[in-house]
Protein backbone atom coordinates (compact mmCIF):
# COMPACT_ATOMS: atom_id res chain seq x y z
CA UNK A 1 0.00 0.00 0.00
CA UNK A 2 2.78 2.36 0.53
CA UNK A 3 4.94 3.28 -2.37
CA UNK A 4 8.69 4.19 -2.10
CA UNK A 5 9.56 8.34 -1.74
CA UNK A 6 10.12 10.21 -4.81
CA UNK A 7 10.81 13.75 -6.25
CA UNK A 8 7.37 14.84 -8.06
CA UNK A 9 7.96 17.07 -11.60
CA UNK A 10 4.87 18.87 -12.74
CA UNK A 11 6.18 20.26 -16.18
CA UNK A 12 4.20 22.18 -18.89
CA UNK A 13 5.25 20.84 -22.07
CA UNK A 14 6.78 17.84 -23.72
CA UNK A 15 10.34 19.10 -24.24
CA UNK A 16 10.55 19.61 -20.24
CA UNK A 17 9.38 16.71 -19.70
CA UNK A 18 12.03 14.81 -21.59
CA UNK A 19 14.84 16.79 -20.49
CA UNK A 20 13.75 15.53 -16.92
CA UNK A 21 13.78 12.30 -18.38
CA UNK A 22 17.24 12.49 -19.38
CA UNK A 23 18.53 13.84 -16.81
CA UNK A 24 17.32 11.46 -14.53
CA UNK A 25 18.23 7.94 -16.78
CA UNK A 26 16.41 5.22 -15.23
CA UNK A 27 15.58 7.21 -11.98
CA UNK A 28 12.67 8.84 -13.63
CA UNK A 29 9.18 7.59 -14.86
CA UNK A 30 6.60 9.88 -16.37
CA UNK A 31 2.51 9.59 -14.75
CA UNK A 32 -0.32 9.96 -17.21
CA UNK A 33 -3.40 8.62 -14.92
CA UNK A 34 -1.31 6.06 -12.60
CA UNK A 35 -3.81 3.45 -12.70
CA UNK A 36 -0.85 0.92 -13.29
CA UNK A 37 2.24 2.59 -12.02
CA UNK A 38 0.71 3.50 -8.87
CA UNK A 39 -0.35 0.01 -8.21
CA UNK A 40 3.38 -1.25 -8.93
CA UNK A 41 4.26 1.43 -6.76
CA UNK A 42 2.27 0.72 -3.73
CA UNK A 43 3.21 -3.04 -4.08
CA UNK A 44 7.33 -1.84 -4.41
CA UNK A 45 7.25 -3.79 -7.95
CA UNK A 46 7.66 -0.08 -9.38
CA UNK A 47 10.68 2.18 -7.53
CA UNK A 48 11.81 5.72 -9.19
CA UNK A 49 13.47 8.47 -7.84
CA UNK A 50 11.64 11.35 -9.75
CA UNK A 51 8.25 11.16 -10.93
CA UNK A 52 6.92 13.24 -13.89
CA UNK A 53 3.30 14.22 -14.43
CA UNK A 54 2.16 14.96 -17.52
CA UNK A 55 -1.22 16.24 -16.20
CA UNK A 56 -0.17 20.12 -17.39
CA UNK A 57 0.91 19.38 -20.96
CA UNK A 58 -1.46 20.38 -22.90
CA UNK A 59 0.35 19.17 -26.10
CA UNK A 60 -1.06 15.90 -24.60
CA UNK A 61 -4.59 16.50 -24.64
CA UNK A 62 -7.25 16.33 -26.88
CA UNK A 63 -9.01 14.55 -29.51
CA UNK A 64 -9.03 15.93 -33.45
CA UNK A 65 -11.19 14.38 -35.97
CA UNK A 66 -10.09 14.65 -39.46
CA UNK A 67 -11.75 13.08 -43.08
CA UNK A 68 -9.25 10.34 -43.43
CA UNK A 69 -7.63 10.21 -39.43
CA UNK A 70 -8.35 10.83 -36.06
CA UNK A 71 -5.72 12.04 -33.59
CA UNK A 72 -5.57 11.00 -29.78
CA UNK A 73 -3.76 12.96 -27.22
CA UNK A 74 -1.62 10.38 -25.17
CA UNK A 75 -3.36 11.88 -21.96
CA UNK A 76 -7.01 11.69 -22.96
CA UNK A 77 -8.72 9.61 -20.70
CA UNK A 78 -10.82 6.31 -21.10
CA UNK A 79 -14.01 8.61 -19.94
CA UNK A 80 -13.00 11.30 -22.57
CA UNK A 81 -12.79 8.36 -25.40
CA UNK A 82 -16.70 6.98 -24.51
CA UNK A 83 -17.89 10.44 -24.49
CA UNK A 84 -16.10 12.19 -27.43
CA UNK A 85 -19.42 11.93 -30.15
CA UNK A 86 -16.98 12.69 -32.72
CA UNK A 87 -15.08 9.89 -31.85
CA UNK A 88 -18.37 7.45 -31.46
CA UNK A 89 -19.26 8.39 -35.24
CA UNK A 90 -15.41 8.16 -36.92
CA UNK A 91 -14.24 4.83 -34.91
CA UNK A 92 -16.77 3.60 -32.55
CA UNK A 93 -15.13 -0.34 -31.49
CA UNK A 94 -12.64 2.70 -29.74
CA UNK A 95 -16.01 3.50 -27.52
CA UNK A 96 -17.28 0.16 -27.34
CA UNK A 97 -13.30 -1.61 -26.06
CA UNK A 98 -13.36 1.43 -23.64
CA UNK A 99 -16.41 0.74 -21.81
CA UNK A 100 -15.02 -2.79 -21.46
CA UNK A 101 -11.89 -1.48 -19.56
CA UNK A 102 -12.10 -0.85 -15.79
CA UNK A 103 -14.31 0.62 -14.16
CA UNK A 104 -15.69 4.35 -14.16
CA UNK A 105 -13.23 5.88 -11.45
CA UNK A 106 -10.52 4.39 -13.50
CA UNK A 107 -11.85 5.58 -16.78
CA UNK A 108 -11.96 9.29 -15.53
CA UNK A 109 -8.18 8.68 -14.90
CA UNK A 110 -6.47 6.42 -16.99
CA UNK A 111 -5.44 7.29 -20.06
CA UNK A 112 -5.02 5.96 -23.30
CA UNK A 113 -1.44 6.60 -23.96
CA UNK A 114 -1.15 4.96 -20.55
CA UNK A 115 -2.84 2.08 -21.50
CA UNK A 116 -0.82 1.67 -24.94
CA UNK A 117 2.94 2.70 -23.56
CA UNK A 118 2.22 0.54 -20.83
CA UNK A 119 3.59 -2.65 -21.86
CA UNK A 120 0.84 -5.20 -20.23
CA UNK A 121 -0.64 -7.70 -22.51
CA UNK A 122 -3.70 -7.67 -20.08
CA UNK A 123 -4.17 -3.92 -21.61
CA UNK A 124 -6.98 -3.68 -24.28
CA UNK A 125 -6.24 -0.79 -26.24
CA UNK A 126 -2.98 -2.40 -27.44
CA UNK A 127 -4.97 -5.65 -29.41
CA UNK A 128 -7.19 -2.47 -30.30
CA UNK A 129 -4.70 -0.11 -31.77
CA UNK A 130 -2.99 -3.23 -33.86
CA UNK A 131 -6.44 -3.70 -35.32
CA UNK A 132 -7.14 -0.29 -36.19
CA UNK A 133 -3.47 0.04 -37.67
CA UNK A 134 -2.74 2.92 -35.04
CA UNK A 135 0.67 4.92 -35.34
CA UNK A 136 2.47 5.91 -32.25
CA UNK A 137 3.89 9.50 -32.24
CA UNK A 138 6.82 9.56 -29.28
CA UNK A 139 8.94 12.43 -28.57
CA UNK A 140 12.55 12.33 -27.51
CA UNK A 141 15.79 14.03 -27.51
CA UNK A 142 15.98 13.71 -30.97
CA UNK A 143 13.20 14.53 -31.96
CA UNK A 144 9.78 12.87 -32.72
CA UNK A 145 9.47 9.18 -34.51
CA UNK A 146 6.42 7.28 -35.51
CA UNK A 147 6.12 3.69 -34.56
CA UNK A 148 3.06 1.49 -36.33
CA UNK A 149 1.27 0.17 -33.28
CA UNK A 150 1.71 -3.40 -35.43
CA UNK A 151 5.34 -2.66 -34.47
CA UNK A 152 5.41 -1.13 -30.72
CA UNK A 153 5.08 -4.40 -28.56
CA UNK A 154 8.32 -6.74 -28.23
CA UNK A 155 7.28 -8.71 -24.94
CA UNK A 156 5.85 -8.13 -21.64
CA UNK A 157 6.81 -4.82 -20.45
CA UNK A 158 9.40 -4.31 -23.16
CA UNK A 159 8.18 -1.78 -26.15
CA UNK A 160 9.69 -0.17 -29.12
CA UNK A 161 9.75 3.07 -26.45
CA UNK A 162 12.89 4.20 -25.55
CA UNK A 163 13.32 5.18 -21.68
CA UNK A 164 13.54 8.81 -23.08
CA UNK A 165 10.91 9.13 -25.22
CA UNK A 166 7.41 10.15 -24.26
CA UNK A 167 4.48 8.56 -26.24
CA UNK A 168 2.89 11.76 -26.80
CA UNK A 169 -0.09 10.88 -29.58
CA UNK A 170 -2.08 7.91 -31.58
CA UNK A 171 -2.82 8.39 -35.33
CA UNK A 172 -5.82 5.73 -36.03
CA UNK A 173 -7.33 5.92 -40.05
CA UNK A 174 -11.12 6.52 -39.85
CA UNK A 175 -12.35 3.24 -41.17
CA UNK A 176 -14.24 3.24 -44.62
CA UNK A 177 -17.91 3.99 -44.11
CA UNK A 178 -20.08 0.55 -43.18
CA UNK A 179 -16.92 -1.06 -41.81
CA UNK A 180 -18.37 -3.92 -39.16
CA UNK A 181 -16.55 -3.52 -36.48
CA UNK A 182 -16.78 -5.68 -32.51
CA UNK A 183 -14.56 -5.95 -29.84
CA UNK A 184 -15.52 -9.05 -27.63
CA UNK A 185 -13.94 -9.90 -24.10
CA UNK A 186 -14.16 -12.38 -21.79
CA UNK A 187 -13.41 -11.92 -18.62
CA UNK A 188 -14.07 -13.01 -14.73
CA UNK A 189 -15.48 -9.69 -13.52
CA UNK A 190 -15.57 -6.28 -13.87
CA UNK A 191 -12.59 -4.49 -14.25
CA UNK A 192 -10.66 -7.66 -14.91
CA UNK A 193 -8.22 -8.10 -18.01
CA UNK A 194 -9.66 -10.28 -20.15
CA UNK A 195 -9.27 -14.20 -19.94
CA UNK A 196 -9.42 -13.45 -23.88
CA UNK A 197 -10.55 -10.78 -26.13
CA UNK A 198 -10.55 -10.21 -29.77
CA UNK A 199 -10.86 -6.83 -31.59
CA UNK A 200 -12.23 -7.27 -35.33
CA UNK A 201 -13.02 -4.87 -38.48
CA UNK A 202 -14.34 -5.95 -41.75
CA UNK A 203 -15.70 -4.45 -44.94
CA UNK A 204 -14.56 -3.25 -48.35
CA UNK A 205 -13.12 -6.55 -48.76
CA UNK A 206 -10.90 -5.95 -46.00
CA UNK A 207 -10.28 -7.58 -42.66
CA UNK A 208 -7.93 -6.72 -39.74
CA UNK A 209 -8.31 -8.78 -36.56
CA UNK A 210 -5.96 -8.62 -32.91
CA UNK A 211 -6.17 -10.35 -29.46
CA UNK A 212 -5.94 -9.52 -25.96
CA UNK A 213 -4.11 -11.29 -23.31
CA UNK A 214 -2.94 -14.40 -25.55
CA UNK A 215 0.81 -14.28 -25.64
CA UNK A 216 3.39 -12.03 -24.18
CA UNK A 217 2.17 -9.18 -26.93
CA UNK A 218 -1.17 -8.32 -28.14
CA UNK A 219 -1.68 -10.34 -32.12
CA UNK A 220 -2.51 -9.01 -35.22
CA UNK A 221 -2.65 -11.61 -37.26
CA UNK A 222 -2.47 -10.86 -40.56
CA UNK A 223 -3.42 -14.69 -42.41
CA UNK A 224 -5.98 -14.26 -40.39
CA UNK A 225 -7.04 -11.04 -41.76
CA UNK A 226 -6.77 -11.90 -45.14
CA UNK A 227 -8.98 -14.87 -44.56
CA UNK A 228 -12.00 -13.26 -42.91
CA UNK A 229 -11.24 -11.03 -45.83
CA UNK A 230 -11.76 -13.80 -48.44
CA UNK A 231 -14.91 -14.96 -46.26
CA UNK A 232 -13.15 -17.67 -44.31
CA UNK A 233 -14.22 -17.82 -41.11
CA UNK A 234 -12.62 -21.06 -39.80
CA UNK A 235 -9.44 -20.00 -42.19
CA UNK A 236 -9.30 -17.33 -40.04
CA UNK A 237 -9.80 -18.57 -36.57
CA UNK A 238 -7.30 -21.29 -36.83
CA UNK A 239 -4.82 -18.46 -38.54
CA UNK A 240 -5.37 -16.84 -35.39
CA UNK A 241 -5.13 -19.98 -33.14
CA UNK A 242 -1.29 -20.84 -34.27
CA UNK A 243 -0.46 -16.98 -34.04
CA UNK A 244 -1.57 -16.79 -30.04
CA UNK A 245 0.56 -18.16 -27.16
CA UNK A 246 -1.21 -17.86 -24.00
CA UNK A 247 -0.11 -19.20 -20.55
CA UNK A 248 -1.74 -20.71 -17.47
CA UNK A 249 -2.80 -18.38 -14.73
CA UNK A 250 -5.66 -18.16 -12.35
CA UNK A 251 -7.88 -17.38 -15.49
CA UNK A 252 -7.30 -21.07 -16.43
CA UNK A 253 -4.82 -23.18 -17.90
CA UNK A 254 -3.64 -23.18 -21.59
CA UNK A 255 -5.92 -25.20 -23.64
CA UNK A 256 -9.34 -23.30 -21.70
CA UNK A 257 -8.10 -19.83 -23.01
CA UNK A 258 -7.57 -21.76 -26.35
CA UNK A 259 -10.81 -22.86 -26.56
CA UNK A 260 -11.68 -19.29 -25.57
CA UNK A 261 -10.38 -17.23 -27.61
CA UNK A 262 -11.64 -19.47 -30.67
CA UNK A 263 -14.85 -18.68 -28.74
CA UNK A 264 -14.56 -14.93 -28.12
CA UNK A 265 -13.10 -14.77 -32.05
CA UNK A 266 -16.18 -16.28 -33.61
CA UNK A 267 -18.69 -13.78 -31.49
CA UNK A 268 -16.62 -11.03 -32.62
CA UNK A 269 -16.61 -12.23 -36.25
CA UNK A 270 -20.43 -13.03 -35.80
CA UNK A 271 -20.98 -9.41 -34.84
CA UNK A 272 -18.47 -6.93 -37.00
CA UNK A 273 -19.91 -8.62 -40.03
CA UNK A 274 -23.59 -7.95 -38.90
CA UNK A 275 -22.63 -4.28 -38.46
CA UNK A 276 -21.00 -4.68 -41.89
CA UNK A 277 -22.59 -2.81 -44.79
CA UNK B 1 12.30 13.06 0.80
CA UNK B 2 11.19 16.71 1.47
CA UNK B 3 8.43 17.42 2.31
CA UNK B 4 6.05 19.92 -0.15
CA UNK B 5 3.22 22.70 0.97
CA UNK B 6 -0.31 21.17 -0.10
CA UNK B 7 -3.38 23.35 -0.99
CA UNK B 8 -6.80 22.02 -2.26
CA UNK B 9 -10.65 22.63 -1.80
CA UNK B 10 -12.23 20.20 -0.05
CA UNK B 11 -15.97 20.19 0.70
CA UNK B 12 -15.93 23.97 -0.10
CA UNK B 13 -13.07 25.44 2.18
CA UNK B 14 -9.50 25.79 1.22
CA UNK B 15 -7.10 23.36 3.11
CA UNK B 16 -3.23 23.01 3.33
CA UNK B 17 -1.05 20.79 4.84
CA UNK B 18 2.71 19.29 4.63
CA UNK B 19 3.08 16.05 3.02
CA UNK B 20 5.64 14.13 0.94
CA UNK B 21 4.64 13.88 -2.93
CA UNK B 22 4.21 10.21 -2.26
CA UNK B 23 1.35 10.71 0.50
CA UNK B 24 -1.76 8.93 -0.98
CA UNK B 25 -4.86 11.53 -1.37
CA UNK B 26 -6.77 9.15 0.49
CA UNK B 27 -4.17 9.42 3.57
CA UNK B 28 -4.13 12.99 3.28
CA UNK B 29 -7.95 13.18 3.86
CA UNK B 30 -7.65 10.80 6.75
CA UNK B 31 -5.08 11.70 8.73
CA UNK B 32 -3.98 15.25 7.76
CA UNK B 33 -7.46 16.60 7.15
CA UNK B 34 -9.04 14.73 9.42
CA UNK B 35 -11.59 13.83 6.73
CA UNK B 36 -12.53 10.06 7.98
CA UNK B 37 -15.87 9.26 5.73
CA UNK B 38 -14.05 8.03 2.34
CA UNK B 39 -12.22 4.88 3.84
CA UNK B 40 -9.16 2.06 2.16
CA UNK B 41 -10.65 -1.52 1.78
CA UNK B 42 -7.80 -2.96 -0.90
CA UNK B 43 -4.32 -2.27 -2.02
CA UNK B 44 -5.12 -3.08 -5.62
CA UNK B 45 -7.55 -0.17 -6.81
CA UNK B 46 -10.34 -2.28 -7.22
CA UNK B 47 -12.99 -1.94 -4.29
CA UNK B 48 -13.71 2.44 -4.48
CA UNK B 49 -14.14 2.83 -0.67
CA UNK B 50 -11.93 5.75 -1.04
CA UNK B 51 -13.48 7.29 -3.58
CA UNK B 52 -14.11 10.76 -4.01
CA UNK B 53 -15.03 13.86 -6.49
CA UNK B 54 -11.72 15.76 -7.60
CA UNK B 55 -12.75 18.08 -10.41
CA UNK B 56 -15.75 16.57 -11.50
CA UNK B 57 -15.06 13.02 -11.76
CA UNK B 58 -15.40 10.30 -9.63
CA UNK B 59 -11.36 9.38 -8.56
CA UNK B 60 -10.34 6.12 -6.56
CA UNK B 61 -8.08 8.46 -3.81
CA UNK B 62 -5.71 5.62 -2.97
CA UNK B 63 -4.58 5.97 -6.41
CA UNK B 64 -3.88 9.71 -6.88
CA UNK B 65 -0.82 11.17 -4.71
CA UNK B 66 -1.32 13.84 -2.95
CA UNK B 67 1.01 16.19 -5.12
CA UNK B 68 -1.31 15.21 -8.12
CA UNK B 69 -4.57 16.67 -6.41
CA UNK B 70 -2.54 19.73 -5.73
CA UNK B 71 -4.86 23.02 -6.64
CA UNK B 72 -7.88 20.78 -7.26
CA UNK B 73 -11.58 20.91 -5.75
CA UNK B 74 -12.29 17.63 -3.87
CA UNK B 75 -15.79 16.53 -2.89
CA UNK B 76 -16.46 13.85 -0.19
CA UNK B 77 -19.01 12.27 1.66
CA UNK B 78 -18.68 15.02 4.32
CA UNK B 79 -19.69 17.28 1.46
CA UNK B 80 -22.78 16.11 0.90
CA UNK B 81 -24.92 16.80 3.41
CA UNK B 82 -27.39 19.90 2.57
CA UNK B 83 -26.50 23.52 4.01
CA UNK B 84 -28.46 22.74 7.04
CA UNK B 85 -26.36 20.00 7.90
CA UNK B 86 -29.07 17.57 7.27
CA UNK B 87 -28.71 14.26 5.33
CA UNK B 88 -28.20 14.93 1.11
CA UNK B 89 -31.02 13.33 -0.90
CA UNK B 90 -28.55 10.45 -1.62
CA UNK B 91 -27.75 9.55 1.89
CA UNK B 92 -31.43 9.55 3.41
CA UNK B 93 -32.64 7.25 0.47
CA UNK B 94 -29.17 5.01 1.61
CA UNK B 95 -31.21 5.06 4.88
CA UNK B 96 -34.61 4.76 3.72
CA UNK B 97 -34.24 1.81 1.34
CA UNK B 98 -31.67 0.14 3.55
CA UNK B 99 -28.74 0.21 1.32
CA UNK B 100 -25.95 0.21 3.39
CA UNK B 101 -25.20 -2.40 6.63
CA UNK B 102 -21.95 -2.15 7.82
CA UNK B 103 -21.04 1.29 6.12
CA UNK B 104 -17.41 1.08 5.30
CA UNK B 105 -18.75 1.21 1.75
CA UNK B 106 -21.16 3.76 1.79
CA UNK B 107 -19.39 6.80 1.59
CA UNK B 108 -17.58 5.91 -2.21
CA UNK B 109 -21.04 4.66 -2.77
CA UNK B 110 -22.77 7.47 -1.98
CA UNK B 111 -19.73 9.93 -3.67
CA UNK B 112 -19.72 7.38 -6.61
CA UNK B 113 -23.69 7.74 -7.18
CA UNK B 114 -23.30 11.71 -6.89
CA UNK B 115 -21.33 11.75 -9.96
CA UNK B 116 -23.05 8.98 -11.58
CA UNK B 117 -26.49 11.02 -11.34
CA UNK B 118 -24.80 14.46 -12.21
CA UNK B 119 -23.59 12.70 -15.71
CA UNK B 120 -27.24 10.51 -16.26
CA UNK B 121 -30.43 11.97 -14.57
CA UNK B 122 -32.28 9.56 -15.00
CA UNK B 123 -30.41 6.04 -15.02
CA UNK B 124 -32.03 2.07 -15.88
CA UNK B 125 -31.23 -0.64 -13.59
CA UNK B 126 -28.50 -1.58 -15.50
CA UNK B 127 -26.68 1.45 -15.97
CA UNK B 128 -27.03 2.16 -12.43
CA UNK B 129 -25.33 -1.18 -11.86
CA UNK B 130 -22.58 -0.35 -14.38
CA UNK B 131 -21.78 2.85 -13.35
CA UNK B 132 -21.03 1.89 -9.73
CA UNK B 133 -18.96 -1.40 -10.64
CA UNK B 134 -15.81 0.23 -9.51
CA UNK B 135 -17.98 0.19 -6.01
CA UNK B 136 -17.78 -3.41 -4.11
CA UNK B 137 -19.78 -4.37 -1.00
CA UNK B 138 -19.66 -7.26 1.05
CA UNK B 139 -22.90 -6.77 3.04
CA UNK B 140 -25.80 -6.13 0.58
CA UNK B 141 -25.42 -8.06 -2.00
CA UNK B 142 -25.96 -4.12 -3.91
CA UNK B 143 -29.79 -4.39 -4.89
CA UNK B 144 -30.90 -2.08 -1.99
CA UNK B 145 -28.25 0.02 -2.89
CA UNK B 146 -29.55 0.32 -6.90
CA UNK B 147 -32.98 0.83 -4.98
CA UNK B 148 -31.72 3.57 -3.19
CA UNK B 149 -29.75 5.11 -5.92
CA UNK B 150 -33.01 5.12 -8.26
CA UNK B 151 -34.79 6.74 -5.54
CA UNK B 152 -32.57 9.42 -5.21
CA UNK B 153 -33.27 10.16 -8.73
CA UNK B 154 -36.78 10.22 -8.66
CA UNK B 155 -36.25 12.17 -5.92
CA UNK B 156 -33.84 14.95 -7.67
CA UNK B 157 -35.87 14.78 -10.69
CA UNK B 158 -39.28 16.08 -8.89
CA UNK B 159 -37.15 18.62 -6.96
CA UNK B 160 -36.01 19.94 -10.17
CA UNK B 161 -39.21 19.89 -11.83
CA UNK B 162 -40.46 21.79 -8.83
CA UNK B 163 -38.06 24.45 -8.79
CA UNK B 164 -38.59 25.05 -12.52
Amino acid sequence: MIPAGFEYHRPSDIASAVSILQEHGDEARVIAGGHSLIPMMKLRMADMGHLIDLQDIDALKGIEIGSDAVTIGAMVTQHELITHEGLSNAVPLIKEAALLIADPQVRYMGTVGGNVANGDPGNDMPGLMQCLNATFELSGPDGVRAVAAREFYEAAYFTARDDEEILTRITIPVPASGTGYAYEKQKRKIGDYATAAAAVMIGGGTASVAMTNLADTPIWSDPAGAALAAGDVDGCVSAMMGAIDPVADNRGPIEFKKHVAAVILRRAIDRAQSRAR
Amino acid sequence: MSKMHVKMTVNGKEVEGLAEPRTLLIHFLRENLNITGPHIGCETSHCGACTVDLDGKSVKSCTVFVAQAQGKELTTVEGLVNEDGSLGVLQEMFREHHGLQCGFCTPGMITRAHRLLQENPTPTEEEIRFGMAGNICRCTGYQNIVKSIAAAADTLNAQKEAAE
